[in-house]
């Protein structure tokens, strides 16, 4: 009885020991990722790099492209994915609203290669007839776009259904009530979530492939190619030249200072008004 | 009602159509997708998912995609016996074990991981984690097991498994986060009643818990897998990129493909017609993989919902 | 005598979904009077008085026939927007509901705000003379700018009232405004109603029979649906002439 005893115990520390273990083991890459990142990026770090374009050694085109394609995909994805969010939030009683919804679930599921496929046969082929920011605003824009509805949701329906009766037994209009009292009151929700869909899409670099290109000059219009951190990370990778390999590693130091400060400084900043 | 329909119908109205969004996006890629396949499929039929040649050569056009169904099953397959048990692992030593002080941190850094952009994993793939996996897993294994078939071959690195291993870890923080939320949501009065039985803590958790939450873990493991399936650029700089038999995943110690590593590659430099047609084709299969496991994802945690009720006792 | 009505509801009965929630209700509402609606829990008198602003649609299933008039006009005619009828009917609601992200300026004017109705009007004279009105005004007046939630229950319930004042309807509707407050804020607010008569028409739900006997000019009591009895307030209490409604105020059920 005893020994049956012991040996459940055993079996519990040694498990408490595995889930640690498993902890460790996720953080191991993590710190590994940072750690080179940060080792092998900051020494190509100068004003040179920064500014200068590519052919003169720099990433000046990439990080002014990356800042371009987010500026663009926001402009476009932000509005439509907010204003998607009110519908379903409140007005989402009905089939409609849950077809929505179910599609949005879909669209954040499917691979962003997929959607970069999309964009270049109705933009590139259909519409300008060539790789053009726009054209990768889109694509991302597609990726935005679900992530931003639903969060907008979420965060809308935490708000008190009380805000909005007292509002409208004011008088005011259902539209009014929302942007003036609703939206508001789901502002911290709003804000973060929408950061954090915006952080994502600057490190993607599949649909980037298909839409924008790649470019070493600095922007060259709105129907010319251009560049962006992902895809000057990913084409220099795979360059044999070790000069251009440790430019990538600069672009991704950038990049992931970037994405980062978006994340963290919008959990930080968030801290305690989203936690329940 | 004139005045109605100015006021707050239009409101009701524009942004329901603003919401129609998503169905115009879905309708749009998947008629892309169809209409840019058609070509390929016409030409080779059900064999351009069941063919494993790939040629590109004029007069000799064959477009086969099974060797990219498997690489994609099989990285995939990797990912998830790797990254299941570990994000299980962290999700139970979150909720269950860890003490407040360390559970917001760790969980952040967890989260962090999702943050990290693909393109840089990618990176840190080519030339950290390769030569780790190269010296420390791949020749080992291949020295002791290589007589086992999927154990052979010269191990360089850059190949199915070490695509298969970084999968693993950028899954973990989809099937962590989902799971961690299942195992809060476990009521503790199920816990309370497995320790007055005389249940240790791991016996709680695996006969209890775990069974109790069983349904939205399935779900946490789907949806880890939908990601593994679709992961693009990491894998792409990391899997070898070859085409034809070559690509077929008999050992893992070789150079492979997958469905979005294929696109990636060679799409835009496809001047010809069928050639882009088929990397359209395999931009379809892909969609509907990801459509299916999405619904399957659904169907399945709502019927384990179901069950659950009687499968707790 | 209909010219003294302010407020009518003829032949009203709604539903939520099959459920039907009110039969066949007929009151009359005195221009500047305190009219209290009691009776058991889901007896209906909440429904009732949410038909009295048309915030009852805003539940989904929700339906209605008959009509609500106001100054003799149907509220529900075919051609009346809902908005116009809540900006003349005012709510204020059983849990204090002050906007969570404004502070106790920006609640009481956002009547005005929210509804385009500001210009012309002094938003600073507005907010003083509500929240004067609402007895407030020396509580907050050096606190404007502090968030509407930071007060006290009892103040935040004044606060709301503040607020529906502020749009100068002519009916104010009160839900159930003590349930959730304190015994003493509970008088504030009891005091406040019977002023408020001077100026508006008041009708009050309350699960207290001894507050409507306070503060009402007449009683309506409601039980499963449907009126009971309507009267004087004192007659209604104190010569009931339905069993039901003695058995109710004595205290022998609910």
């Amino acid at each position: 009885m005893l020994s049956g005893y012991s040996f459940r115990n055993f079996k519990n520390k040694l498990f408490f020991a595995l889930c640690l273990v498993c902890v460790v083991v996720a953080v191991i890459p993590l710190a590994s990722i940072l750690f080179e990142v940060i080792a092998r990026g900051a020494s190509q770090i100068n004003v040179q790099f920064l500014t200068a374009n590519s052919l003169q050694g720099g990433i000046g085109p990439a990080i002014q492209g990356t800042f371009i394609i987010i500026a663009f995909t926001s402009i476009v994805g932000i509005p439509i994915g907010v204003l998607s969010g009110v519908y379903l939030a409140e007005f989402g009683d009905n089939k409609y609203a849950s077809a929505v919804r179910t599609i949005n679930n879909v669209l954040t599921e499917v691979p962003s290669i997929v959607v970069g496929i999309t964009a270049f046969a109705i933009i590139v082929v259909g519409i300008t007839g060539t790789y053009s920011p726009f054209a990768g605003a889109i694509a991302l824009s597609f990726i935005l776009i679900p992530i931003v509805a639903r969060t907008t949701e979420e965060s809308l329906k935490l708000v008190p259904n009380s805000a909005r009766e007292a509002a409208l037994a004011l008088g005011a209009h259902k539209w009014r009530s929302t942007f003036s009292v609703v939206v508001p009151a789901a502002r911290s929700g709003l804000v973060t979530g929408t950061l954090l869909a915006v952080a994502r899409i600057a490190g993607e670099t599949a649909p980037l492939l298909f839409t924008i290109l790649g470019n070493n000059y600095f922007f060259q219009g709105l129907n010319q190619p251009m560049d962006a951190l992902p895809l000057r990370i990913f084409n220099n990778s795979r360059q044999p030249s070790p000069e251009l390999q440790a430019q990538a590693w600069g672009a991704a130091l950038i990049l992931i200072l970037i994405v980062l400060a978006l994340n963290i400084g919008v959990r930080l900043a968030s801290r305690g008004k989203l936690r329940r | 009602m004139a005045r109605k329909i100015k006021g707050d119908n239009i409101f009701k109205i524009i942004t329901g159509v603003i919401a129609a969004s998503a169905i115009v996006i879905l309708l749009l890629t998947t008629y892309v997708l169809v209409n840019g396949s058609t070509l390929v499929f016409s030409q080779f039929g059900l064999g351009f998912l069941t063919s494993t040649s790939w040629n590109p050569v004029e007069g000799r056009l064959a477009f086969g995609l099974l060797p990219y169904i498997l690489g994609t099953l099989v990285t995939s397959g990797i990912a998830l016996l790797i990254g299941v048990p570990l994000s299980l692992g962290i999700a139970i030593f979150l909720v269950e074990m860890a003490p407040k002080k360390v559970r917001v941190p760790i969980s952040y850094l967890v989260e962090l991981l999702a943050a990290v952009p693909s393109v840089i994993y990618g990176l840190w793939g080519i030339f950290v984690l390769r030569f780790w996996v190269l010296n420390n897993l791949e020749k080992p294994l291949n020295h002791y097991l290589g007589w086992i078939s999927v154990f052979s071959g010269t191990p360089f690195g850059l190949d199915i498994f070490t695509a298969g291993i970084i999968l693993s870890i950028m899954i973990i923080p989809t099937i962590a986060s989902v799971s961690k939320e299942v195992i809060s949501a476990v009521p503790d009065s199920i816990r309370e009643g497995a320790y007055s039985i005389g249940a240790t803590k791991w016996e709680v958790i695996r006969n209890w818990v775990l069974s109790y939450g069983r349904s939205g873990i399935f779900g946490a493991i789907i949806l880890g897998l939908g990601r593994a399936i679709g992961e693009t650029m990491a894998v792409t700089m990391i899997i070898g990129n070859v085409t034809g038999p070559n690509a077929i995943p008999t050992s893992l110690f070789k150079a492979g493909q997958t469905l979005p590593s294929l696109i990636a590659n060679g799409f835009i430099e496809s001047p010809d017609p069928v050639q882009k047609s088929a990397y359209v084709g395999a931009g379809l299969v892909l969609l509907a993989i990801s459509i299916v496991i999405n619904i399957a994802a659904y169907v399945m945690v709502t019927r384990l919902l179901k069950v659950k009720g009687g499968a707790v006792e | 005598m209909s010219t003294n009505m302010k407020m009518q509801s003829i032949g009203l009965n709604a539903w939520f979904g099959q459920k039907q929630a009110l039969k066949d209700i007929n009151i009359s509402i005195k221009t500047n009077s305190v009219t209290a609606i009691i009776g058991p829990s889901g007896c209906g008198k909440s429904t009732f008085i949410r038909t009295l602003n048309r915030m009852h649609e805003l539940t989904p299933s929700a339906k209605l026939s008959g009509q609500i008039l106001l100054d003799g006009k149907n509220i529900y005619d075919k051609d009346i927007d809902p908005v116009m009828i809540r900006r003349r009917v005012g709510m204020v609601f059983q849990k204090p509901n002050p906007f969570p992200t404004m502070s106790i300026y920006d609640n009481v004017a956002a009547g005005l705000r929210l509804t385009g109705t500001k210009k012309g009007r002094n938003l600073d004279e507005v907010v003083r003379h509500s929240l004067e009105q609402a007895t407030l005004w020396d509580e907050v007046k050096d606190d404007l700018k502090k968030p509407g939630t930071s007060i006290s229950g009892g103040q935040q319930q004044r606060l709301c009232i503040a607020r529906a004042i502020a749009l100068q309807p002519e009916v104010i509707l009160m839900d159930e405004p003590c349930s959730a407050l304190d015994p003493i804020a509970t008088a504030k607010i009891e005091a406040l109603v019977v002023q408020l008569k001077e100026d508006y028409t008041v009708v009050i739900v309350t699960h207290n029979m001894q507050q409507a006997a306070r503060v009402s000019d007449f009683t309506a009591f409601m039980y499963l649906g449907q009126l009971i009895e309507f009267g004087y307030t004192t007659s209604v209490f104190e010569n009931p002439r339905s069993e039901l409604t003695e058995k109710y105020i004595t205290g022998k059920f609910g």
